[in-house]
């Protein structure tokens, strides 16, 4: 059903996520994630400020920023990937500060990068069964005994092919992801970051490079975690895609969260128009900004 | 003239002689090092020192038998492994690199100065650790038995026989941890180890694993190493290390029988190219010294390798397809 290229029905929005104004560090009525205080600096460029955000559970939310807004530093500091000069942060109910990022992912926050890493001398097949979490014959010990993980591993398999088939990767399984265009690499990496069954997916820029054709699969697919219950925070510059499917939207803009709300009310706010434009003000808003100018009036044309 | 005859009988001993298996052990324990899990380990020479002084002076000062020599001698060097690992580990692979040449020339200065002579034999070495392993030998017959070039006595049986059966077992050990789960963790830390972290792969473990795990190969190389000589100090220096890479190239890095492979070609051939040149020079078809003669082989040899390594650099034994995607 979801591996359908034509939407068959337009994505049911959960509303009801945030308790009072949609205020930039509104609370949410069920976060999944917290994050308080953290800063990130690079010498004296400050990456990440972030006061206070809070991401609702069992929706889709959208990270948007215009290029450099500090949305993948962001993304590092969350995962255990980088360490913030300070701050706290908690995914459900757990505190992840000082939580090297293995032990992330096991909690069930997954995340890809922006950067794609397929890892290329590795079968399609390969890269997909390392997704799988507890898996017996990853200890050294008990892989030297075949039967041991056998079994488990032909489970794995199973479920990774099933994946690939939703992804439109099942052709290639045998291929080196090397081999892979791009795009199938994005596709690839999605495909493996639900390989664990995680609780939060956080996805940066998972549509960069992918076809219109793939885009809307995968947009199906971002759609049906959410049908399967989890939770999904993703980096996108796509407006129209996060329009169509974000049921949330935090702005974020050198390094502070300047909005959240709704994706069409976010959309019209003065501090994200400030936060596309505002860094090119005495400028000409010529060619250089075609991409800005676009993504505002993808916004206006949505209200019509 | 010159005895080609003589000259092929000696190449063709190579293949089987325990050297040569305890290269192609050395190179498989790099294998799992570099062609698995993509760390560089330039201290495999240090390695096989730990398990060459420590079978020997287990049996020598402590007077140990060989089951234990064994023992302290793979403890020494998971110790070892341990404290190049620890610190290095979680950097970039070029620091584990620097920081292993570095102790294994430690540990070779520290096995050659006179201070603990009365342990290490200082620059003499050691030698008479070896009846504990000839009592073993079920093989008792006298004079050399064997067929073609491979005639042996009964105690260089014995060495063959073990050796190869260690690398035999090791070369097992390596193919089915390889198909396993656990091997795809480390070739996928070969790729990109962000990639597996964000999987949940404690990648440290998986480093410090693989590291031990070859170091114990050169380990047990360097016990095979000295079962048809004595220990030298001066056979551990990075000369040693960059044989044992020269072979893994040869071989095909990611490669279980490439490794065995590498070695029985880089050792026939040596001992081929060596041959053929002192003979020519003494039939005086060459205007060099005799002196001049030992350098010249490693000279071929390492010409030989790296036309190797410009016309098939995924080695004799190595995936073509693989290096088509490498950067
Ligand atoms: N390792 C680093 N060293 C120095 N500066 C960095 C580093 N990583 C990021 N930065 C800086 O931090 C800021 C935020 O970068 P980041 O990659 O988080 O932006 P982004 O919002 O993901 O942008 P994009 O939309 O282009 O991906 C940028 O100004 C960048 O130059
Ligand atoms: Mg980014």
């Amino acid at each position: 059903m979801s591996s359908d290229a034509i939407p068959t029905k337009k994505p049911v929005k959960s509303v009801g996520l945030h308790v009072g104004d949609a205020v930039p560090g509104c609370k949410k009525t069920d976060p999944i994630l917290i994050a308080d205080g953290v800063k990130r600096t690079f010498g004296g460029l400050t990456a990440v400020d972030v006061a206070h955000v809070e991401v609702p559970r069992g929706a889709i939310t959208a990270l948007i920023g215009p290029n450099g807004a500090g949305k993948t530093t962001f993304f590092n500091l969350l995962t255990g990937f980088d360490k913030p000069d300070h701050g706290t942060w908690s995914f459900d109910g757990k505190s992840l500060a000082h939580v090297p990022a293995f032990k992330v992912a096991r909690l069930g926050l997954i995340r890809t990068f922006q950067l794609t890493k397929a890892l290329g001398l590795l079968t399609v097949m390969d890269n997909m069964k390392l997704g799988a979490t507890g898996q017996r014959g990853e200890n050294l010990f008990r892989a030297m005994l075949p039967f041991l993980w056998r079994k488990q591993d032909d489970e794995i398999e199973a479920k990774a092919l099933e994946l690939l088939g939703r992804f439109k990767l099942d052709a290639k399984k045998d291929d080196y992801a090397a081999s892979l265009s791009g795009g199938q690499r994005k596709l690839l990496e999605m495909a493996r970051a639900l390989m664990s069954d995680p609780t939060l997916v956080m996805l940066d820029e998972p549509m960069a490079g992918v076809n219109p054709a793939l885009t809307q699969s995968l947009l199906d697919h971002i759609l049906d975690l959410k049908t399967q219950g989890m939770s999904v925070l993703f980096v996108e510059h796509d407006m129209h895609m996060v329009r169509h499917i974000a049921d949330w939207v935090i702005v974020m803009a050198e390094g502070k969260v300047v909005a959240e709300g709704d994706p069409y009310t976010v959309m019209q706010d003065q501090a994200v128009i400030d936060a596309y434009l505002g860094q090119h003000h005495d400028q000409d808003l010529g060619a250089t900004d075609t991409g800005h100018v676009e993504a505002l009036k993808e916004l206006i044309d949505d209200e019509q | 003239m010159i005895d080609w005859g003589a000259i092929f009988s000696n190449a063709a001993v190579e293949v089987l002689s325990p050297t040569t298996a305890a290269y192609a052990l050395a190179a498989l324990g790099l294998a799992v090092h570099f062609g698995y899990t993509g760390l560089l380990n330039f201290g495999q020479a240090g390695f096989m020192a730990l398990g060459a002084y420590g079978y020997a002076i287990s049996v020598l000062t402590f007077g140990f038998p060989v089951w234990a020599a064994v023992l302290v001698a793979v403890g020494a060097s998971v110790v070892f492994a341990l404290i190049l690992g620890i610190p290095t580990l979680r950097l970039r692979a070029d620091y584990l690199a620097i920081v292993t040449i570095a102790a294994a020339e430690i540990l070779r200065l520290l096995f050659t100065t006179n201070t603990f002579r009365d342990v290490t034999g200082s620059a003499n070495g050691l030698s008479e650790y070896k009846a504990g392993f000839r009592a073993l030998n079920p093989f008792s017959f006298s004079g050399k038995a064997g067929f073609g070039p491979w005639m042996f006595s009964a105690n260089d049986w014995w060495n063959i026989v073990v050796a190869w059966t260690i690398v035999a077992l090791a070369c097992v050990l390596v193919w089915v941890l390889m198909r396993s789960p656990w091997g795809r963790v480390l070739k996928g830390i070969r790729e990109d180890e962000d990639a597996v972290r964000s999987l949940g792969k404690n990648v440290y473990s998986y480093k410090m694993q693989s590291l031990i795990l070859g170091g114990v190969f050169g380990t047990f190389a360097g016990m095979i190493f000295i079962l048809p000589r004595a220990v030298v100090p001066s056979n551990y220096a990075t000369s040693l290390t960059f044989f044992t890479w020269a072979i893994l190239l040869l071989g095909g890095a990611a490669t279980v029988l490439g490794p065995v492979l590498g070695s029985i070609v880089f050792w026939v051939a040596l001992s081929f190219f060596s041959g053929f040149v002192a003979r020519a020079v003494e039939a005086g078809w060459l205007p060099i010294s005799e002196v001049q003669s030992g350098q010249l082989r490693f000279i071929l040899v390492g010409v030989a390798i790296m036309l190797m390594v410009v016309f098939r650099p995924q080695g004799m034994l190595g995936n073509k397809k693989e290096m088509s995607f490498v950067k």
